[in-house]
């Protein structure tokens, strides 16, 4: 199997899916400028670069979504999503069903998020939740170069808006991924390491410290089992109550702050469908509710650590 | 798909003011009796509405914004669904799930409409990409006022249009308010079309009110953006009659203004010179207003006679 950088992995997901269907394109900040070979191989139509304009980027991608093309936008860093936020929101996410179902919005929005650059609390700020409180919006979030393509192709063929966000402390550490046709659906859960102990529930980077916890956990005697998440909504609420129902004890885990997370909405349904399955209380760890700081140790504390994870499952399973 | 071609005549278009008039007295008056929930109203632009509307081609797309009656009914809309849509009941264009504020017709080329201010203006360039890479004839007029003008996604629509030549016809209804606010506080300059030139686009003015300038006007800048496939900035200079929603007493409005705007009323403007011309005698334009009242009252029994939607249909119509 080819090694690839996830950086990489969007990037033959995205000249697969441009070959196979003539109707998607793609645009966004520098997109002609990072991706050269797609430029050449599809031309300037179908690769463009943009001003620096996230409106009008994420507002000209909804409205040719609804008109007969895919879209798949690069709006850089998550935060800058700010500004994209009326076409994603109110008309990506509301005008299908407003319009009685007159229109859908097959697009995609690209955007990098979480520390690992140093940039500050302006370019590292994970947003995903907002995402999936609003209607009609879909959000994935993969952890492995394997998933970057292959939730990336299934985004594209999505006939509904989605965000697709990318780990800045993934991006360009290599992995696996299948050459040619990988698909790998939204909702539908990956168990990253079964265990029977204590269920860790994680996307994105912090999946990878879960499965650093659960060796360290392991040399314990206690037995992780760690559930990668791929896509947020729709959300694989079957595979975590599943972990659950075997393990007794949750914990929750991502970089975006604890507050209002996916941790919450995670915690609320063990509560609400695994209650009595629950051999001790849910534990959500999370980033605090404070700006990301530029500062390396900072920035790297800001996220839950393996040491974290362990210590709170280890709490949990003595 | 309407026949816009041939050209709506200056009779045609009068009847179709007529109806938008009325269309928007029938909700003021059904607002008023509790009937019929408040809306913008379009009073007083009926013929920028009309006018821009009627020189455009079937294929041509328009997007437009909460105050989008004129565009709606000159494109062909039926009235009856379009009040059983502002009650929100099953036979609306939208099942009701829209309401006044942002009713799309896809069948009708009407697509898309925003009530978020500016969100026409952010969806046209997309649509308009779609017309041009997938080697579709028609052009895209989006309808949007002098408030959308003020935002920033104002400057990045035209901005991008212009720099990838995209067929938007920009159509600003200039109707010197924005919701409470009048645009002299909001704007250094009475015009918006005058703005084009810094994108190195086309841009002309016409007065609003006049139906059949605004045809022409619309005519002129249609085939540019038809031509060139370049955008095209087109100002409808006009007046918000009405408040901004129903009911609205305008206690905030200068009355010498709307004392002066109200005497050039687009649709006494042209009756007077359909009159005047001999094209039609004053009999005739008031049976004309009686036919077009009678339909209405119809289209608002039908509205009235449509079921709510199902409690389901909150669900439905999320995802594709």
């Amino acid at each position: 199997m080819p090694t690839l950088t996830p950086f990489d992995a969007v990037g033959a997901a995205l000249a697969e899916e441009m070959r196979r269907d003539p109707t998607v394109l793609v645009f966004g900040e520098g997109v002609a400028t990072k991706r050269q070979d797609l430029l050449a191989e599809f031309g300037a139509a179908r690769v463009r670069n943009t001003p620096l304009a996230e409106g009008i980027i994420a507002g000209t991608a909804a409205g040719a979504a609804a008109t007969g093309l895919r879209p798949v936008i690069d709006l850089l860093f998550a935060p800058f999503l700010t500004y994209a936020m009326d076409a994603l929101v109110n008309s990506a996410g509301k005008l299908r069903f407003v319009s009685g179902g007159q229109f859908s919005f097959p697009l995609v929005t690209l955007a990098m998020t979480g520390g690992g650059w140093g940039v500050g609390a302006q370019h590292n700020h994970n947003l995903e939740a907002w995402f999936v409180h609003s209607p009609g919006l879909k959000v994935a979030m993969p952890s492995t170069a394997a998933d970057f393509k292959g939730l990336l192709k299934t985004a594209i063929r999505d006939e509904n808006p989605v965000l697709f966000f990318m780990d800045i402390g993934l991006l360009y550490q290599p992995g696996e991924v299948p050459a040619g046709e990988h698909l790998v659906p939204f909702g539908q859960a990956r168990i990253a390491r079964g265990g029977n102990d204590v269920s860790l529930v994680s996307y994105g980077k912090t999946v990878h410290h879960c499965l650093t916890a659960a060796e360290t956990l392991a040399q314990e005697g206690i037995d992780a089992e760690v559930i990668d998440l791929r896509s947020l909504k729709p959300l694989d609420e079957a595979a975590i109550l599943a972990s659950v129902e075997k393990t007794g004890r949750l914990v929750v885990v991502h970089e975006a702050a604890a507050r209002a997370g996916l941790g919450a909405e995670i915690a609320a349904l063990a509560g609400e469908k695994a209650f009595a399955r629950l051999r001790a209380p849910v534990v959500r760890l999370g980033g605090p509710d404070a700006p990301a700081a530029a500062s390396y140790p900072l920035e790297q504390a800001f996220a839950p650590s393996a040491e974290a994870i362990a210590a709170a499952a280890r709490r949990l399973c003595t | 798909m309407p026949a816009n071609h041939p050209l709506p005549d200056e009779l045609a278009l009068f009847e179709q003011m007529l109806r938008v008039r009325a269309y928007e007295e029938t909700i003021v008056a059904g607002s008023a009796a509790g009937k019929v929930p408040g809306t913008c109203t379009s009073v007083g632009q009926e013929a920028a509405g009309v006018g821009v509307v009627s020189a455009l081609r079937a294929e041509d797309l328009i997007l437009t914004n909460h105050r989008s009656a004129a565009h709606l009914l000159a494109r062909g809309a039926d009235p009856g669904r379009l009040l059983a849509e502002v009650m929100g009941r099953r036979d609306g264009y939208c099942k009701g799930k829209s309401g006044s504020l942002h009713i799309s017709v896809k069948a009708l080329g009407v697509i898309l409409t925003s009530t978020i201010v500016g969100g026409e203006l952010s969806l046209a360039t997309g649509v308009a990409l779609s017309q041009k890479m997938l080697g579709r004839p028609g052009i895209v007029a989006c309808f949007f006022g002098d408030g959308a003008a003020c935002e920033g996604i104002f400057h990045e629509s035209l901005n991008l249009a212009a720099v990838w030549q995209l067929p938007v016809l920009y159509v600003c209804e200039n109707n010197q308010w924005q919701a409470f606010v009048h645009r002299r506080e909001t704007m250094h300059r009475d015009h918006v079309s005058e703005r084009a030139a810094s994108y190195g686009m086309e841009g002309a003015t016409v007065d609003g009110n006049d139906v059949l300038a605004v045809q022409r006007a619309a005519l002129e800048a249609a085939e540019r953006v038809r031509a060139g496939g370049r955008p095209f900035l087109l100002e409808t200079y006009t007046y918000r009659s009405r408040g901004h929603f129903e009911p609205d007493d305008q206690a905030y409005v200068d009355a010498a203004e709307r004392a002066a705007w109200l005497a050039r009323d687009p649709i006494d403007l042209a009756r007077r010179r359909l009159i005047e011309s001999g094209r039609l005698s004053a009999a005739a334009a008031d049976a004309l207003e009686r036919r077009v009242r009678d339909h209405l009252a119809a289209a608002l029994a039908y509205a009235e006679a449509s079921p709510y939607p199902d409690a389901a249909e909150m669900l439905t119509d999320v995802y594709a």
